[in-house]
């Protein structure tokens, strides 16, 4: 036991020391915030003023374009000919013309730009156009402003999941991001990890540590001590990641922040501007807010609880393969010939992972929640839908049986493999190795 | 009192037998040569003395008890391969090493200052292995060996790499832990090394140990009763005593040959009829040098 923690220590601190540790550590969060901010920027990228010029040939959209923080609509009286021709000189963004028959024919309202114009600008008019038209044609058919107003009813949907304890404001679209980071996760770390228990273990029998290691140390020790340790260099990085990215995307968010709420207040003017008959409230709603209170409404816990277990099943399960490989090898070179049959299961549970989103209850998502080799990214895809218990437990019974089954079989490989040199292994051979005394 | 006894070990590898019913009885407090061409099976029985494999069959008693894990902390073992971990410092490595020998940290620490001072690396404890020379690297591979005070020393083919300096403060250190009561396992190929410093060897031939026992025993086991005699003269054999090998020109008119003495002729009258003859400037017994032994052990192993 001693001598495992000892393993475990060295092997722990050989890798946090490391600077592509150190760098990693802080590019990681520094990579996930960057995106994160880009994501933020992009989509405020539209915030600064454009100004659009109106030719309106029809008059009937007199002061109805709203200015807002990002628009500014003006009214040219000049014919469209001449308003084409002073349009370069003015520096507005765009102009539209609405000529006189817009209501027999809506197809010949043009914008006019020096650049393509962006969809939502599009859009945005040619709403308030549709709606203007609309309004005029319902009034001539004798539908008064009224009854119009009466029939905008607004229905918003939401999910709910029925289960034993009873209703429960369920979110498919958070779930569905929840998942899919979970998955996404747990992919990379158990290749991440398991490659670098790889590498340790063709390390040590490269540099020929291994028989004065093994003299003093058995070789399930040694396996075992080197992949907890790497198990535990992974934990760290995840907490460091976690917190790092927690403190950098609030530093993020408050740069930004002021920009942020910019941009939604000019969306919602817009909207406004738009719908300025519909229903007052109630459909605008601040997206971040409905973001948290999705999140809110699943089961936190539980998910953090069965990531780390299900990280750590996965990679205990991978990781022992990939020591099973690295053991029998004799350079990094020759591991490629038995990474195939490793690699697939993970590519594939991670192929299937995007079916499994969408159907979340489906065949196909039970039989690879429950098989050891595929549920630990295909669960974590899952429990944020909401799982039913025993197939929680029985996944989780198979996989911990799944990983003591991988890491009896590794460490039959591993101690013979590490004192075999100079010979190119076969799977035929390997498999002896498995039925030695 | 032995130290170790291998009893009736065998071990067998998918294809071929390592060790065929092998016994060998290593005395206490002796440097012990086990000797053999390559693939003889000599790591085979340092692996299994260490641990790291099983015997199929047959056991090790290590002072009197069956091998066990306990016994771990009481051997040192060099490889032939050696190995360090590259890219740790050379400190925090013997540390770590000492430590799985079953050292605290703090005896760790107080054994590895003597023997840095010993032999003269205190500059090298913060260094990267890999940035020593390989004579560095094996100096401290040799330390790593030996820090935690082992009873039982096993080194594999320990003088290669070394100059001579080297060589020689590692042969005197083999000799001091000698003297303080260890014993010591060398399995080499050299046989100078063997004539120098073994007092008992065991010979190990086609997976079969072929001759064991105390070095000068051997030795006398092998003579052939031939004796060397350098004169100047007319030598005329007497056939009645003893039978003579072509002479061969030495300077100054002297000459050398062997001398086959027959059972029952003793040295004397062999003597008293040469210097009747010629005149003579050395006379002595043709004593079998290990490298003879050897050759002539695994020689006589029928093939198969």
């Amino acid at each position: 036991m001693r001598n495992i923690f000892l393993v475990i220590r060295r092997e722990y601190m050989v890798r946090v020391k490391k600077k592509s540790f150190l760098i990693m550590t802080i590019l990681g969060p520094l990579l996930f915030a960057a995106f994160y901010a880009a994501v933020i920027w992009i989509s405020i990228g539209s915030v600064e003023l454009k100004t659009v010029q109106v030719v309106d040939e029809s008059s009937m959209f007199k002061d109805k374009f709203k200015d807002s923080e990002s628009l500014k609509f003006s009214y040219l009286s000049s014919p469209i000919d001449s308003a084409k021709k002073g349009f370069q000189k003015s520096g507005a963004n765009a102009l539209v013309y609405i000529p006189k028959n817009v209501i027999k024919e809506p197809k010949s309202v043009r914008i006019y730009a020096a650049k393509n114009v962006s969809m939502e600008l599009k859009s945005g008019i040619e709403d308030v156009i549709e709606k203007q038209i609309e309004e005029i044609k319902l009034s001539e058919a004798g539908i008064t402003h009224k009854i119009l107003e009466d029939s905008r009813v607004n229905v918003k949907s939401e999910t709910i999941s029925l289960s034993e304890e009873g209703e429960k404001t369920s979110s498919s679209g958070a779930a569905t991001v929840i998942g899919g980071i979970c998955a996404f996760l747990i992919y990379m770390s158990v290749f991440i990890y398991g490659t670098q228990v790889m590498r340790g273990i063709t390390e040590e029998k490269t540099n020929r540590i291994v028989e004065v290691i093994i003299s003093s140390v058995k070789p399930y020790q040694l396996m075992m001590g080197k992949i907890i340790g790497v198990a535990l260099v992974g934990l760290t990085q995840f907490v460091l990641w976690i917190f790092l990215t927690a403190s950098l995307s609030s530093v993020a968010t408050k740069v930004m922040g002021d920009k942020l709420s910019k941009e939604a207040k000019a969306v919602t003017e817009m909207q406004q501007g738009v719908q300025n008959n519909s229903v007052p409230g109630g459909n605008v709603q601040n997206p971040v807010a409905e973001v948290m209170g999705a999140i809110s409404s699943l089961n936190i816990p539980l998910i953090v609880s069965c990531f780390l277990f299900y990280y750590l099943g996965g990679y205990l399960l991978y990781s022992a393969l990939f020591g099973a490989v690295g053991a029998a090898v004799d350079n990094d070179a020759d591991t490629q010939q038995f990474m195939l049959p490793i690699t697939l299961p993970i590519i594939f549970s991670f192929i299937f992972a995007q079916f499994v989103l969408r159907d979340p209850d489906g065949s196909l998502a039970f039989w690879t929640s429950i098989i050891p080799f595929t549920s630990p990214i295909i669960m974590m895809v899952r429990i944020p839908f909401g799982v039913p218990a025993w197939e929680l437990a029985l996944s989780m019974v198979l996989l911990v049986l799944g990983f003591m089954g991988t890491i009896w079989f590794a460490a039959r490989i591993y101690r013979v493999g590490i004192l075999m040199y100079g010979k190119k292994v076969t799977y035929k051979e390997l498999a002896k190795w498995i039925f030695y005394k | 009192m032995n130290i170790i006894e291998v009893q009736h070990v065998s071990k067998e590898y998918a294809n071929h037998k390592a060790l065929d019913d092998v016994s060998i009885n290593i005395p206490k407090g002796c440097i012990f040569g086990l000797l053999g061409p390559n693939g003889a099976g000599k790591t085979s029985l340092i692996r299994i003395i260490n641990q790291i494999t099983g015997p199929d069959s047959g056991q090790i008693l290590f002072d009197g008890q069956p091998l066990n894990q306990k016994h771990i902390s009481r051997i040192g073992y060099l490889p032939e391969e050696r190995g360090l971990y590259k890219k740790m410092k050379v400190g925090e490595q013997l540390l770590y090493l000492a430590q799985l020998k079953g050292l605290s940290q703090k005896e760790a620490m107080e054994k590895l200052k003597i023997w840095f001072v010993k032999f003269d690396i205190k500059t090298w404890w913060d260094k990267t292995v890999s940035d020593l020379s390989k004579g560095m690297q094996q100096k401290v591979q040799f330390v790593s060996t030996v820090m935690h005070e082992p009873d039982l020393i096993i080194l594999d083919e320990p003088f290669s790499g070394f100059d001579p300096i080297n060589a020689n403060l590692i042969r005197d250190e083999i000799l001091e832990l000698k003297q303080k009561g260890s014993t010591i396992i060398f399995s080499t190929h050299r046989m100078e090394t063997v004539e120098e410093l073994c007092d008992n060897i065991a010979l190990i031939h086609k997976a079969k140990k072929v001759l064991d026992g105390p070095k000068r025993q051997i030795k006398e086991e092998f003579k052939t009763n031939t004796f060397f005699v350098e004169y100047r003269g007319q030598l005329v054999v007497n056939t009645d005593l003893y039978s003579l090998e072509p002479s061969k020109e030495l300077d100054e008119g002297y000459k050398r040959t062997s001398i086959h003495l027959p059972a029952g002729i003793t040295p004397n009258q062999l003597l008293g009829d040469l210097v009747n003859q010629v005149e003579i400037r050395s006379f002595g017994e043709n004593i079998p040098t290990m490298s003879d032994i050897f050759m002539r052990a695994v020689n006589e192993v029928p093939e198969g």
